[in-house]
C-alpha cells in the first residue's frame, strides 16, 4: 500500500475525470487537463486582483508590474523594441509554465510540464509561430536566417548552412526537452529521496529507520527550494528562448 | 556516497510496486510520461486552455497593468516638468527682486547725495548772509565807537579849561574867562 506510493513514475499517470470523445479522438479531461485549467485559473485571479491601477501600487500590483516589466525588458533587450508586439504571446507562455511548473511543487498535485507532449506543444507554437511571422514578414527574406552574412560563400554552403538547418529543425526538441526533462527529473528526485525516508522507517523499523531517514530526509529538503528556483528558471528560459527564436522573425539577417 | 544512496532508493523504489501489486497490470503498462494514449487530450486541453489564457491576458489583463504602469510613468514625467518649470519661474523671481532691490538701493542713494548738496548750499548761503549781517552791525557799532570817542575828547578839553580856570583862580585868585584858558591852551 505505502510501496506504491513510493513509485516515483506513479506521480505521472493521467486519470480520466471527465470522458470525452471527438471521433476517434480521446480528448477526455484529465488531471493533466485539469491542472492547466487550475493554473489558468489562478493566474487570471492573481492579475485581476493585484491589478488595482493604483497610482502607488501596493505589494500585489508592484508584483503584477514587476512582472510585467520583466517580461517587457526580457524581450526588449532579445528581440529588440518591435519585438514587443509578441508582448502577450511571450507574457502567457513564461506565466503559464511558471505557474504549471510551480503548482507541480504542491504535494499531489500533477505536474503538466512533465509530459513531453505538453512541452512539445508548446515549443510548436513557438516555432510555428516564428516560422510564420518569419514568412508573413519577410516572404523568401527569412530564408537569410540559413544565409550568415560575412562568411566565404563555399563555407557557407558545405557547413554553414547544413548546421544552420540543423540547428533551427532542432530547436523545438531541445526547447521542450530541456522543460520537460528538468521537471520530470527533478519531480523523480524528490519522490525518490522523500520515499526513500519512508521505506527506511518501514522497513528497519522507528529506532535505527529515522537515524537512517536522516540523510535522504536532508536531502529531500536540500532539493526542494532546488526545485522551485528549477521551476522559475526553466519557465525563464523557456520565455527567453521564445525571445530570441522570435528575434530572428523579426531580423533574419544575423 | 550520494550515489550509493540514489542507487538504493532506485532499487527500492523500483521492487517496491512490483512485489506489491505484481500481476495486476504487468507489462503493459507505458512509461507515462511517454504515453501516447493521452497525446491528443493533453494538446486538445493545453491549447484550449493555453489560448484561453492568451486572450484574457492580450485583451484585458496585460492592457490593464500596461495602461497603469503608462500612466504613473506620464504622471511622473509631468510632474517633474512641472517641478523644474516652477524651480525657472522662482529663479526669475529671485532675478527680478534682486534687480528691484539694487535699483532702489542706487536711487537712495541718488537722493541722500542730492539732499546733502541742497543742504550744504543752503548752508553756505545762510552762512555768507549772517556773516554780512555781522559785519555791517560790526561797522555801525565801529562807527558810533568813534562818534563817542570824539565827543568825549571834546568833553575832556572842556574839562580841562574849566579844570584850569579853577586852578588859576584857586591859586590868583583872579577869575579869567574860560575862552582866556582855550586860548593859552591853543
Amino acid at each position: 500500500m505505502i510501496a506504491a506510493g513510493l513509485d516515483p513514475i506513479s506521480q505521472f499517470e493521467i486519470h480520466k475525470l471527465i470522458e470525452l470523445k471527438i471521433g476517434k479522438f480521446d480528448l477526455s479531461f484529465t488531471n493533466s487537463s485539469l491542472m492547466m485549467v487550475v493554473a489558468v485559473v489562478c493566474i487570471c485571479a492573481w492579475l485581476v486582483l493585484s491589478s488595482k491601477r493604483a497610482l502607488i501600487p501596493g505589494r500585489a500590483q508592484s508584483i503584477a508590474e514587476l512582472s510585467y516589466e520583466f517580461v517587457a525588458n526580457m524581450i526588449r533587450s532579445s528581440a529588440g523594441t518591435d519585438g514587443l508586439r509578441f508582448f502577450p504571446f511571450v507574457f502567457s507562455l513564461f506565466i503559464f509554465i511558471l505557474f504549471a511548473n510551480l503548482l507541480g511543487m504542491i504535494p499531489f498535485f500533477f505536474t503538466t510540464t512533465s509530459h513531453i507532449i505538453v512541452t512539445f506543444t508548446l515549443a510548436m507554437l513557438v516555432i510555428g509561430l516564428v516560422v510564420l511571422y518569419g514568412v508573413w514578414k519577410n516572404g523568401f527574406g527569412f530564408l537569410k536566417l540559413f544565409w550568415p552574412s560575412g562568411v566565404p560563400i563555399i563555407l557557407k554552403v558545405v557547413l554553414i548552412v547544413p548546421i544552420e538547418i540543423i540547428s533551427f529543425i532542432s530547436r523545438p526538441i531541445s526547447l521542450s526537452v530541456r522543460l520537460w526533462a528538468n521537471m520530470f527529473a527533478g519531480h523523480v528526485l524528490l519522490k525518490l529521496f522523500a520515499g526513500f525516508a519512508i521505506s527506511m522507517v518501514t522497513a528497519l523499523g522507528f529506532f535505527p529507520g529515522a537515524l537512517g531517514a536522516i540523510v535522504p530526509y536532508a536531502m529531500t529538503l536540500a532539493l526542494t527550494p532546488l526545485e522551485f528556483l528549477v521551476a522559475f528558471v526553466q519557465a525563464y528560459v523557456f520565455a527567453l528562448l521564445t525571445c530570441v527564436y522570435l528575434s530572428d522573425a523579426l531580423h533574419p539577417g544575423h | 556516497m550520494l550515489n550509493a544512496i540514489m542507487l538504493t532508493g532506485l532499487r527500492l523504489a523500483a521492487a517496491a510496486p512490483k512485489g506489491d501489486h505484481g500481476g495486476e497490470h504487468a507489462g503493459d503498462k507505458a512509461f507515462p510520461p511517454f504515453d501516447p494514449t493521452y497525446f491528443p487530450s493533453q494538446i486538445f486541453w493545453l491549447l484550449v486552455s493555453f489560448f484561453a489564457l492568451y486572450f484574457i491576458l492580450g485583451q484585458v489583463l496585460l492592457p490593464r497593468i500596461g495602461e497603469t504602469i503608462e500612466e504613473r510613468n506620464n504622471r511622473i514625467a509631468d510632474d517633474l516638468d512641472s517641478a523644474s518649470r516652477m524651480q525657472r519661474e522662482a529663479e526669475d523671481a529671485e532675478k527680478t527682486y534682486e534687480r528691484a532691490l539694487a535699483d532702489a538701493k542706487a536711487k537712495a542713494r541718488n537722493h541722500a547725495e542730492t539732499t546733502r548738496q541742497s543742504i550744504d548750499a543752503e548752508l553756505a548761503k545762510e552762512l555768507e548772509i549772517a556773516d554780512t549781517q555781522a559785519l555791517k552791525q560790526a561797522e555801525a557799532a565801529d562807527i558810533r565807537i568813534r562818534k563817542i570817542r570824539t565827543e568825549a575828547m571834546a568833553n575832556i578839553d572842556n574839562i580841562a579849561a574849566e579844570a584850569a580856570q579853577a586852578t588859576v583862580e584857586t591859586l590868583i585868585g583872579k577869575k579869567i574867562t574860560l575862552a582866556a584858558v582855550k586860548k593859552v591852551m591853543g
